[in-house]
């Protein structure tokens, strides 16, 4: 399979029975996902699009076998949502939900962690292995499949590389939104190794942003890769201090600031696009050094 | 969410904090009757977020109620400009607390490790510095422990990074209870970043917060409707308040080109692709997933509220946003606004033709790619 999900995944939606779970339930249906469960508490027994509606998610993986969660619930029970799908044992959660706080995060992401849960998010656009299955809300169309992985902290970006990867023929393995919060479910850290290990990804692209220090030390592991990666850092001209957009996007005192990761990244070896229409031709350029 | 040192210090008093004796002014007047009700010696600091602010005079003492008077007269109304805020920040606020006699000054902070995935709680000796240069210059100063998300600070953690850092040791049992609380207030506001700066060790024994910041995360404030209150006062800039109102991500940055875009990596990489082409950029503004026509509309609006804007630029990738809702949203913002400065635009995704269609024949120009978008804009402007 390519990385973490491919067209036999099979996945049930926590808040499927709400505005944005249903229209996303729909969306994923089309491009060819197996949903096989959805779950809203009190609506169990209903159907959304044919796929039936159970009140809780145990009830939901027993009944179906489904192994991965995709959540639209609200924010203020969000992290309770990725608590219960983790403790009805599916492997994978991604959690699209925006304006978690960051403590519920905290907690919640220790917690699946030692449960060996595999989290993607929160406040991502999710993930999608092109041709066979995606999960959240990425537009399925600029998608084509090939052997460019993708791993990003930002969704619209996302959708900007993949959509110039696509138009330059090269097509994609699997794409992953990590999600613009503070603290994540996963990092770049603990999925570039999944790419390293996946047969069907050539060359990695890693879209990092302002703040925080995850791209420094996904260097550091690069610096082990045998498989070619290639960098591009978005806000490399926002102000000190102020959060821009996304509530990790932020350099706060000394720590955060773009030149740090594009330093980071260039001294592991990782070429790094100075701006987006760059990075196909960096991307053609690292597939044919491969051989 | 920043809040000012006197609403941090009314939280913290709440979890049992120790803080100063005092009150917030608005005018000179009160300040005089703080002044006399809390006797003897006092401080007089202005209220604002930028940092730095003792040395540029805005924290001042006072000996008597009447130069109390006069210093919140100087004060109030006027613009304390700071090493990090060289334009000065206005100060409506002054509190005045008694002058404390100072034995030690410590520093205490807890705050997220992004990296570990946990709060972490740091001492340091060296009190009353700006902490990021003692980490540079002394990094073994700065005692840190890590805090279990599901178990909280133990006191023995306290402690041991209390005698660790150097406390007098005499002070820390007092020192450790004040730290406690200071942390039972950090999780139980839902803070960010919760820093005492100095940690005041008085002669007569007894730990005081001189000085306290508190962050509060945005993303909570929905579970502490006491923090609303202090919303409004958290904003400085006029049109960043007015965006917010309105549920809009703005952040001004004080240039000329006005820029609009969904997503807020994409609009980062907008403002980057701009000051590429030479441009400097007015705003950061993300509509976010699945903007209506009326969410464009306003944003625009807000955009053009910055009477610096000589342009604007948008530049949006549909995935849930609509190409088509974006343009009407455009349309109907330069029916409604009399807009007078071009507009570039760059549509592309989900229904960007349809949208383009909608704005033929406009006085609008066009773009394929965000590059030619930031040069055209640039072009148009200069």
């Amino acid at each position: 399979m390519a990385v973490l999900i491919d067209k036999n995944t099979r996945v049930l939606v926590q808040g499927i029975t709400g505005r944005e779970g249903a229209f996303h339930t729909r969306q994923m249906l089309e491009y060819g996902t197996q949903i096989v469960a959805g779950v809203t508490p009190g609506k169990g027994g209903q159907e959304v699009l044919g796929v039936p509606v159970f009140d809780t998610v145990r009830q939901a993986v027993e009944a179906t076998g489904a192994d991965a969660s995709v959540i639209f619930v609200p924010a203020p029970f969000a992290a309770d949502a990725v608590l219960e799908a983790a403790d009805a044992g599916v492997r994978l959660v991604v959690c699209i939900t925006e304006g978690i706080p960051v403590q519920d995060m905290v907690k919640t992401v220790a917690l699946v962690r030692q449960k060996g849960v595999r989290l993607i998010g929160a406040n991502c656009p999710g993930i999608i292995t092109a041709g066979q299955c995606k999960i959240g809300i990425l537009p399925g169309g600029i998608f084509t499949p090939g052997p460019v992985g993708l791993v990003s902290r930002s969704g619209t970006l996302t959708y900007e590389i993949v959509d110039l990867l696509t138009k330059a023929g090269l097509g994609q393995s699997t794409c992953i939104g990590i999600g613009g919060d503070p603290v994540l479910g996963s990092t770049f850290v603990d999925l570039l190794p999944l790419f390293e290990e996946d047969p069907d990804t050539q060359a990695v692209v890693l879209v990092g942003e302002i703040g925080g220090s995850d791209e420094e030390i996904a260097a550091e592991y690069i610096r082990t890769m045998h498989k070619p990666v290639i960098g591009f850092i978005s806000g490399r001209t926002a102000p000190p201090g102020k959060r821009m957009g996304h509530a990790g996007a932020i350099i706060s005192g000394r720590t955060g600031t773009p030149q740090a990761k594009v330093d980071a990244l260039r001294s592991a070896g990782v070429p790094v696009a100075d701006a987006l229409y760059e990075i196909p031709t960096l991307v053609k350029h690292a597939l044919g050094s491969q051989i | 969410m920043k809040i000012h040192e006197y609403q941090a210090k009314e939280v913290l008093a709440r979890y049992g904090v120790a803080v100063p004796r005092g009150r917030v002014a608005s005018t000179p007047e009160e300040a005089r009757a703080i002044a006399e009700s809390l006797g003897g010696r006092v401080v007089v600091k202005a209220q604002v977020h930028a940092g730095g602010r003792g040395k540029a005079g805005g924290i001042r003492l006072a000996d008597t109620p009447t130069q109390a008077e006069e210093h919140a007269r100087a004060l109030i109304g006027s613009r304390l400009g700071t090493p990090q805020a060289p334009q000065g920040v206005p100060v409506h606020k002054v509190l005045i607390e008694e002058a404390l006699a100072i034995a030690q000054e410590y520093y205490l902070g807890i705050t997220l490790d992004r990296a570990k995935q946990r709060d972490v709680v740091m001492v340091s000796a060296l009190g009353g510095m700006d902490i990021e240069q003692v980490a540079e210059e002394h990094p073994e100063a700065i005692v840190k422990v890590w805090i279990e998300p599901w178990q909280g600070l133990m006191p023995y953690q306290a402690r041991q990074a209390l005698y660790d850092a150097g406390i007098a040791r005499e002070a820390v049992p007092t020192a450790t209870r004040f730290l406690l609380a200071l942390y039972k207030a950090y999780a139980g506001s839902d803070a960010s970043l919760a820093e005492i700066n100095p940690f005041v060790l008085t002669a007569d024994g007894q730990c005081l917060a001189a000085d306290a910041k508190l962050n509060i995360d945005d993303n909570a404030l929905f579970r502490h409707p006491e923090f609303s209150t202090y919303k409004e006062e958290s904003e400085e800039d006029p049109i960043e308040a007015e965006a917010h109102r309105r549920g809009i991500q703005y952040v001004r940055l004080g240039g000329d080109i006005g820029i609009i875009g969904n997503g807020a990596g994409l609009v980062m990489s907008t403002l980057d692709e701009v000051s590429r082409a030479g441009g400097r950029p007015a705003n950061f503004l993300d509509i976010g997933g699945g903007a209506k026509a009326d969410l464009v509309r306003n944003a625009l609006e807000i955009v053009l509220m910055d009477p610096n804007v000589k342009g604007v630029l948008f530049n949006v990738f549909g995935g849930i946003t609509r190409g088509d809702e974006v343009a009407k949203g455009i349309l109907e913002g330069i029916r409604s606004l009399e807009v007078k400065v071009p507009i570039v635009i760059r549509l592309a995704g989900t229904r960007a033709e349809e949208g383009l269609a909608l704005l033929q024949g406009t006085e609008l120009i066009p773009a394929v790619t965000m590059q030619e978008a930031a040069r055209k804009i640039v072009e148009v402007t200069c």
